[in-house]
């Protein structure tokens, strides 16, 4: 399985990179030197630049000093100095609290949730303090150096408070912005995107694929745009939207379904808050069909937005109700897991991606 | 230097407690104060019985830990130091057999306590504090009026708390960056804010910096270090921490300083706050309007502790109670405060002891809860501007004649910003959708443009005062 995600990875690469051509996601240029980095290390590259580019910025979280319980903020203590990279205490509403007052007096606050699942407690301070800080404000004030980072999603063993995938929550909130990575190679550059952009930015990282994911991931400093999705694979028939670890997935569908025929479009969204309608609206016009498909509970998740937009904007060029994959209605459970999961045969037996006799409801 | 609190230390602690304005470091208070501190012999309990000890009805205060000489002195090392061992089993107590003495200058009345220790404050400054707390009670008197007249949709005013609003402002420095709940207009008036500005923001026209986006009384101004009210309760706390981590980091002589009330002090976030606070170093005044009621709940359904000042130690922040009413008592204590969380890096707890005159809100009617002779007491007998009035006064430096001319002053002021507030014209619609982001993202230029054409189609469900 390491294997054929490590294969998948680079091939998720290829489009995207500096001579994959169609894709405009990529501000590298000249020559660039690259190394291979799995997920954490990508992360830790865009962290270290970012620390090292702005000397008003921090990096802070549970355990961050000695490098992070995901290794993420390796070295980072020793090369900027406890004053700038420190752990905190345990409380997720005092790391996020404290990380919107160091932004709102111009910093970058880079803060580490330790795994998603437990953000919650920091919910009231970015709903009701983070999100709004500019607007009610009338721009007197913002927060939007601040950044906050979360390992989310299934990792195999994790059950109910190690896999979680809460980005609807955040997506259903105005002021902030939610961004997801599908790869090393990805992440630093939406990592440093993110943490450079003037707004709060959420940044879920698929914890499944910081060891597992290997990429070839240039050395510089450089990032990938906010708000444009990407079509990492062409096709006609059908679009398929994800984000995170499920794009892995979702690839493998694409390349069951085309022995059958059918010619995918495979397109990662990146942020989810504010999302590129465009590119999702523009393939499906061309294919006629969607796909959506997340690890998140199927009910009131983020793919049920992508359906009602493209629904409303695409009625008339759908050949077929679009579809949605996902975990299922119950807390993440740990026996039960393989069950739960959108597997790349429910979005195979999905009514949008197989022939009528095969249709399945998922 | 600081005093850390070690047992070892306690019989130093207790004496300072009692005798001084309360902080635990007598060389930095006798720096400022006008007499020396007193130095007295502690008793130490020492219980007899072996049974009344494990009934624990004697020891009270937690800096007996350790300090009885017939344990063996036998110490052993833990993460996060050594502590010493006793064979006895003791609890400590839930509170002390006395609360934390509250530090006053003036008495109830107003004249200068024979014993009393303050930092001294010219007639400039005293004379613009007794202003600016007139000018307040008037501001609010007027707003009230006029919410109750259906000119403004809401208020809230600050009766009764005046000293701790202004006193405070002016012991600190225009750089001291302030997180606010909604009951500190004060702080925002010392500074330079003027009656018209508050007037624009509570009428929510096109001169309020909010934009109007939010209710009255929702005041926020960058240029005088002041972030914006919002409503949720004392979420500002963790957010000042990190701004004194910033003016620390920056190497400012300034600190953060957020203001919240006795409710306040239950939620998460204070919590939260005063953890990170110590743990970081972070120079941030804590100062808790402990006023005794939040909305219709009474301090003694909010906690069990002695107040809130008590819960500073559990945190290992140094930390003092206040009369809030008393004007020169809160200077000094935020006057002492400042100094120490600058110079220390360090956060300091104020609790300053007050009451809520007014009710909560204009949405409020508090004599369903409480008893209007309790209100009319405490607005009679330990009123703020009164007591500091009658200083201020004895100084030589005010009169009947000032009182008069400065309140007819504000008047007319008030109506005048109230007049001109109401006339102005409101924010532009786009204001709806600017700012969410530092850019309006797609999706809300979409939905402009939607509200647009269901205004030209339906104008008369929507208000004709907001500009297209």
């Amino acid at each position: 399985m390491a294997s054929l995600l490590s294969r998948f990875c680079r091939k998720l690469a290829l489009p995207g990179s500096a001579h994959g051509s169609r894709m405009t996601s990529t501000t590298a240029c000249g020559s660039e030197t690259v190394k291979s980095l799995n997920l954490y290390s990508a992360i830790n590259q865009a962290l270290h630049i970012a620390l090292e580019t702005d000397p008003r910025s921090y990096v802070f979280g549970e355990d961050v000093g000695f490098g992070g319980v995901f290794r993420c903020t390796t070295g980072l203590a020793e090369r900027f100095g406890k004053n700038r990279v420190f752990n905190t205490p345990l409380c997720e509403q005092g790391i996020v609290g404290f990380g919107i007052g160091l932004a709102a007096m111009g910093n970058r606050a880079v803060v580490e949730i330790q795994v998603a699942d437990y953000i919650y407690p920091a919910f009231d301070q970015i709903v009701n303090e983070a999100a709004k800080f500019r607007y009610r404000s009338g721009n007197q004030f913002n927060c939007g150096g601040l950044t906050i980072r979360a390992p989310y999603g299934a990792v195999g063993h994790g059950g109910h408070y190690h896999s979680q995938s809460p980005e609807a929550f955040f997506c259903h909130v105005p002021g902030i912005k939610v961004v997801i990575p599908r790869s090393p190679r990805e992440a630093k550059g939406l990592l440093l995107s993110s943490i450079r952009d003037p707004n709060p930015v959420v940044f879920f990282e698929p914890k499944w694929l910081y060891r597992q994911a290997v990429e070839e991931v240039p050395e510089h400093d450089y990032m990938i745009p906010l708000s444009q999705a990407e079509i990492i694979r062409e096709g006609s028939d059908i679009t398929l939207v994800g984000w995170g670890a499920q794009l892995t997935v979702m690839e493998q569908a694409c390349l069951d379904a085309e022995k059958e025929g059918i010619s995918c479009e495979l397109i990662d969204l990146k942020t989810l808050l504010p999302w590129d309608k465009e590119t999702v609206e523009a393939s499906v016009k061309k294919t006629g069909r969607l796909l959506i498909s997340h690890e998140a509970p199927i009910t009131g998740g983020f793919g049920a937005e992508i359906s009602a937009t493209i629904l409303e904007r695409c009625f008339l060029k759908l050949e077929a109700p679009v579809s949605r994959v996902c975990g299922l209605d119950t807390p993440f459970p740990l026996v039960f897991e393989p069950f739960y999961m959108p597997t790349k045969n429910k979005a195979s037996s999905s009514s949008s991606l197989s022939s009528p006799s095969k249709t399945h409801i998922f | 230097m600081a005093q850390h609190l070690k047992s070892s230390s306690k019989s130093i602690l207790l004496n300072i407690l009692r005798h001084n304005i309360g902080f635990s470091s007598p060389s930095h208070a006798s720096r400022h104060l006008r007499h020396n501190l007193p130095h007295g012999p502690l008793t130490t309990r020492l219980s007899p019985n072996p049974i009344t000890r494990y009934c624990n009805t004697m020891v009270d205060t937690l800096s007996s830990i350790g300090s009885h000489e017939d344990t063996n002195s036998q110490v052993m090392d833990f993460p996060g130091g050594k502590v010493a061992f006793t064979p006895e089993i003791h609890f400590i107590s839930e509170s002390n057999e006395e609360r934390v003495p509250c530090y006053r200058v003036l008495d109830d009345n107003g004249q200068q306590l024979t014993n009393s220790q303050f930092v001294p404050v010219s007639k400039e400054i005293a004379v613009k504090m007794y202003s600016d707390m007139v000018t307040l009670q008037m501001m609010d008197n007027i707003f009230y009026e006029a919410q109750r007249q259906g000119r403004l949709s809401f208020y809230a005013t600050a009766f009764g708390e005046e000293a701790i609003n202004i006193a405070s402002a002016a012991a600190l420095s225009p750089d001291d960056v302030i997180f606010p709940q909604y009951r500190e207009p004060g702080v925002l008036l010392w500074r330079g804010f003027t009656l018209q500005e508050f007037a624009n923001q509570c009428f929510g026209n096109k001169s309020d910096y909010g934009k109007g986006r939010q209710m009255p009384v929702h005041y926020g101004s960058n240029k005088l270090n002041y972030f914006t009210v919002s409503a949720t309760i004392a979420t500002q706390l963790p957010n000042a921490v990190g701004a004194a981590y910033s003016l620390k980091m920056d190497e400012k002589d300034a600190c953060a300083v957020t203001f919240f009330g006795d409710g306040g002090s239950s939620e998460g976030d204070f919590h939260a706050a005063l953890n990170f606070a110590a743990v970081m170093e972070a120079p941030v005044l804590f100062i808790c309007r402990n006023n005794g009621w939040a909305i219709s709940t009474p301090t003694s359904d909010q906690f069990r502790s002695d107040g809130v000042v008590v819960k500073g130690r559990a945190y290992g922040i140094r930390s003092i109670r206040v009369d809030g009413n008393d004007a020169l008592a809160m200077y000094s204590a935020v006057h002492e405060a400042r100094e120490m969380a600058i110079r220390e890096h360090r956060p300091i707890l104020i609790e300053a002891l007050t009451y809520r005159v007014g009710h909560h809100s204009t949405s409020d009617d508090s004599t369903r809860y409480r008893s209007a002779d309790e209100i009319e007491w405490w607005n009679k007998a330990r009123n703020p501007l009164s007591r500091f009035r009658t200083w201020v006064e004895s100084n030589g430096w005010w009169s009947d004649e000032a009182e008069s001319d400065l309140r007819s002053k504000i008047k007319k002021e008030m109506l005048e910003a109230i007049r001109v507030a109401e006339k102005t014209e409101k924010p532009n619609l786009n204001h709806m959708f600017s700012d969410v982001y530092d850019v309006p993202p797609l999706n809300l230029r979409e939905q402009e443009l939607l509200v647009r054409q269901a205004i030209k189609s339906h104008p008369q469900d929507y208000p004709s005062d907001v500009p297209l």
